[in-house]
């Protein structure tokens, strides 16, 4: 099936404006009359929830963490991208636009992106309205940095918490529409399965975590905002909480999941330090601008840095790219270190890591203005690793980050499945294979506050009110469907647990659908998952009973859906014969080693059917056509 | 350098809210100095599972010090020895071989045991929903320029809106208060121009929802700022008290 996204006709630039247009209304008094629910409550979940009661729309808001404001969004520390062009260095709507096609090496459409684009700048107003402590400088207008990809400061943040902030500011928006009872709050509830009634998403299917209840909720719509898969991997930089259950079980209920193999490995982590190692935590990637990359010059060298002369130091990014240097793309960055590591020159007790070394920079700038450049992150970095930057360079290594595949939506943010929307990492729209720095937080908030309250509308237009409830039989067989998986794991009683089985599979893709995939790599690696997942369904050890806050229990039914999930992830970067973005696969690639797409064959976006586990899904295609930018090869050197 | 050490945990295990709980005693044994303190437990937790015993329930999510999901009192402090550290920061090169540690849930009259080291504290979040936001819908806002704010003012600002909500303020008050917490919020909010509108009802009404909902009064013991992970500093909770007497005094918002 080819698959329509819907994009609006006519000039990129009045799309959005002639779509809110000619959207259907809702009549101000039957907006009461619609229930909406709405999962998850990070900056796309939190954004959505209370401009929907804003509205006048009932919101029923469901999140995993005991509250509404510890939503995976908090941790984000860089900032959030706009074209306000403030600092007067030529930046605009059409400049962030491109600069974001082009970061997501051209695998996103335009006309979201150019949407995406502006309503950028509202966001900001909006932020700043609701009280977000933005930096400022000293004439009390806001301050902007710098991101990578772009050549504009277009980045607005407040310290290292630019997500903690606005996170906050959506709870606050939150909060105000729970207290007048237009939203009611569900906090430590997991959605476990979708009900879908005569092809339309109706309602889910919750699990209450702490008294195990297995609830049914009823809506005229389905908002899933349940952020990325990253911990498909087990180690990353996402909060543990983080999963595909919600989306994935959508999935298998008809919502087609879209280039699943997309992930973003971002360059500097604090590497891993032993097996018991629960996520990483990231350093902000701004400390490229000061520290410089290196590796002994011979492999096994394992003295101290310190003893490591001038001389035999390879400062790999630098001899490499001579233009970019150490700023170089995230895909990039990553991709080195992985190649300097497999040659053996990795440093530290693992040799999985790259030294950041400042001691140039503080040579230059001194101590103070690098402390305070990045003191924040320096304590940090001593905290977990017990070692002082400024006397010891910081060891570095990639990890997984962000997910750009998600559930596939329409420019409406609709699934195929009607009446289910997707918002925020958990949908695949506007990264492309690649996303830029300070860009998610933005699109979060896009989608949350500026996009689903119109085009919603649109949608429920045709819906009557509470056409459907919660004594529908479709609730009761999703219920016992759920009851019965978890039965299930419950009663295998085996012998290894779920976080052995989760390492093991982040293992597996980490090593073949990680940073370069290679065509034998992943079919070995399909064939360990599945292995590994009837392994599980027959010697998981689940300790405990489902009707009571058990810990184990959720993360193996996360774990479960990882296990499906990993071979569609695979299948999709078996199938995507080019490298693009975050995936490289290494028989596609330039001379100069970078990313080669293949635009003749490859420039659509993939959308799977689930069509049975361990099946192979169904691929549709929808095709992405580039009216406004031409196409072109990223170059660094 | 990495080094194992071993400890003797006295864990706090309850199994619901109603139900009497006790101290049970556990061996972490060979813990690298390099792990996190959950993840010392998450060790724990593995050993038990395979012992066929019930692993020790504790929230967690971020693990970084930025959500405050997680919390527990260590031998009587909440989040543990280390100043301005979370206990999901808090790294066991801070321990040694033989310590034994007490660990048990952030205790106040107004969060209830869920389980083991897991405390209910939606109470927290009642208290913002009573007014810790500035009231603005999406849609209306003027150019974010619009406002100047002095520098040195956002920066206080952002001081106190670094809160992350964990509630050690409260689990380390003898009276239980969450002064320091409202304070923050309050400060965070009023400090701005877009905050000063609603500023007298905001005060009122926090601190109001704050009583009813079983927390005590501050009696300046300190005991908040010295524990609080984001070392929110007490000078809030005099902004705080400001306010609210200007609330009482000057305007009709009651
Ligand atoms: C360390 C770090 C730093 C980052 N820094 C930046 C940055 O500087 N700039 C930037 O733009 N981006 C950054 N990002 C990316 C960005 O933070 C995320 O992409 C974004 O916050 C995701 O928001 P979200 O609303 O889609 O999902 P999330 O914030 O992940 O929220 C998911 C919500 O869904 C709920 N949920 C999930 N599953 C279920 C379920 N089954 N049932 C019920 N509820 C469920 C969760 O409880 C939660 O409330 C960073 C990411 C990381 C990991
Ligand atoms: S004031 Fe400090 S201790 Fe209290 S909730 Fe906020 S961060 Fe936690
Ligand atoms: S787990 Fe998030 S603050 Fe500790």
């Amino acid at each position: 099936m080819q698959l329509d996204g819907k994009i609006p006709a006519g000039p990129l630039k009045d799309k959005w404006d002639r779509h809110r247009f000619e959207l259907k209304l809702v009549n101000p008094a039957n907006k009461r009359r619609y229930d909406i629910i709405v999962v998850g409550t990070g900056l796309a979940g939190g954004a959505a929830a209370a401009s929907l009661a804003e509205l006048g729309y009932n919101v029923k808001n469901f999140c995993i963490q005991d509250s509404p404001r510890r939503a995976h969004s908090i941790a984000a520390q860089g900032g959030i991208n706009a074209a306000k062009n403030y600092t007067n260095e030529g930046d605009s709507i059409w400049r962030l636009f491109y600069d974001t096609i082009k970061g997501g090496d051209f695998r996103a459409r335009e006309g979201n992106v150019y949407r995406l684009a502006q309503v950028s700048n509202h966001i900001i107003d909006h932020c700043v309205a609701q009280g977000i402590p933005f930096a400022r400088d000293y004439g009390g207008l806001l301050a902007n940095r710098s991101f990578g990809g772009a050549q504009v400061s277009r980045t607005f943040y407040a310290r290292g918490q630019t997500g903690q902030q606005l996170l906050l500011g959506a709870y606050g928006a939150l909060c105000r529409q729970i207290a007048a009872g237009k939203v009611t709050m569900f906090p430590r509830r997991e959605m476990l399965d979708l009900v879908v009634i005569d092809g339309k998403a109706k309602g889910i299917v919750a699990r209450n975590l702490i008294t195990g209840e297995v609830e049914k909720h009823a809506g005229d719509a389905v908002v899933l905002c349940t952020g990325g898969y990253g911990n498909v991997y087990f180690l990353s930089t996402n909060a543990m909480a983080s999963n595909v259950t919600a989306a994935f079980r959508a999935h298998k209920r008809g919502a087609f999941f879209a280039n699943p193999c997309f992930t973003q490995i971002h360059p500097t982590c604090i590497p891993v330090h032993g097996t018991y190692q629960s996520k990483l935590t990231l350093m902000s990637e701004s400390l490229r601008n000061d520290g410089r990359v290196w590796v002994p010059k011979n492999s096994g060298d394992k003295r101290a840095p310190g003893d490591i002369p001038e001389s035999e130091r390879d400062y790999y990014l630098e001899s490499k790219y001579p233009s970019f240097g150490n700023l170089v793309p995230r895909d990039v960055a990553s991709r080195n270190a992985k190649e300097q590591c497999d040659m053996g020159k990795g440093v530290g007790e693992t040799g999985l890591a790259v030294y950041l070394d400042f001691a140039e920079a503080i040579r230059r700038d001194g101590e103070e203005m690098i402390a305070r450049k990045y003191g924040n992150l320096f304590q940090m970095y001593e905290k977990i690793t017990g070692q002082n930057p400024y006397r010891t360079p910081m060891m570095i290594y990639p990890a997984v980050h962000y997910t750009m595949g998600g559930l596939w939506v329409d420019y409406n943010l609709m699934s195929n499945l009607e009446g289910l929307f997707v918002l925020g990492e958990a949908n695949f729209s506007d990264h492309g294979a690649n996303r830029l720095g300070a860009s998610a937080l933005m699109q979060g908030l896009a989608d949350g506050y500026f996009v689903i309250p119109y085009t919603i509308g649109g949608y429920l237009t045709g819906e009557s009110p509470g056409a459907v409830n919660a004594d529908h039989p479709a609730f009761a067989d999703v219920v016992q469907a759920v009851e019965e998986r978890t039965r299930k794991l419950l009663s295998v009683k085996g012998k290894r647990t779920v976080d052995d089985f989760h390492r093991h599979l982040g293992l597996v893709m980490w090593d073949h659908c990680g940073m370069a995939r290679t065509n034998e790599g992943l079919t070995r690696a399909r064939e360990t998952v599945r292995a590994l997942r009837s392994e599980f369904w027959e010697n998981v050890l689940v300790p405990g009973d489902s009707h009571d806050f058990n810990q184990s229990l959720e993360r193996a039914g996360r774990v479960a859906d990882f296990m499906e999930f990993a071979e569609l992830m695979i299948v999709d970067a078996l199938h995507r014969q080019e490298s693009c973005g975050g995936h490289f696969n290494e028989a596609y690639q330039t001379e100069e080693g970078e990313a080669k797409r293949d635009d003749e064959n490859f420039a659509y976006v993939a959308a799977w059917e689930f069509t049975g586990v361990g099946k192979d899904p169904e691929l549709h295609k929808e095709d992405l056509t580039f009216e406004n930018v031409q196409l072109t090869q990223r170059s660094y050197k | 350098m990495t080094q194992t050490i071993n400890l003797t945990l006295k864990v706090w295990r309850q199994g619901g809210p109603g139900v009497k709980g006790r101290l049970d005693t556990y061996h972490a044994e060979n813990i690298s100095t390099d792990m996190s303190f959950l993840e010392m437990l998450d060790v724990v937790n593995e050993s038990l599972t395979l012992d066929g015993k019930e692993p020790i329930a504790f929230d967690y999510d971020c693990r970084e010090g930025i959500c405050g999901q997680c919390g527990a009192v260590v031998n009587g402090r909440a989040h543990g020895p280390e100043k301005g550290t979370t206990l999901c920061q808090l790294h066991m090169r801070h321990f040694s071989n033989g310590d034994i540690l007490v660990i048990e849930p952030f205790r106040a009259r107004a969060f209830r045991v869920v389980k083991d080291l897991v405390v209910d504290r939606s109470p927290l979040d009642r208290i913002i929903q009573a007014g810790g936001y500035i009231s603005v819908n999406a849609g209306g806002a003027p150019d974010a320029n619009a406002a100047p704010v002095p520098q040195e003012t956002a920066e206080l600002a952002m001081d106190a809106a670094a809160c992350i909500g964990c509630g050690a303020c409260v689990a380390s008050c003898p009276n239980a208060s969450a002064m320091l917490f409202v304070g923050a919020k309050v400060s965070h909010l009023t400090l701005l121009p877009q905050g000063k509108p609603e500023a007298a009802r905001r005060a009122l009404s926090m601190v109001d929802t704050m009583d009813t909902l079983g927390f005590g009064n501050c009696s300046n013991e300190r005991e908040c700022e010295a524990e609080c992970p984001k070392e929110i500093s007490i000078t809030n909770i005099a902004r705080l008290n400001r306010e609210f007497m200007k609330a009482g005094f000057f305007s009709n918002a009651r």
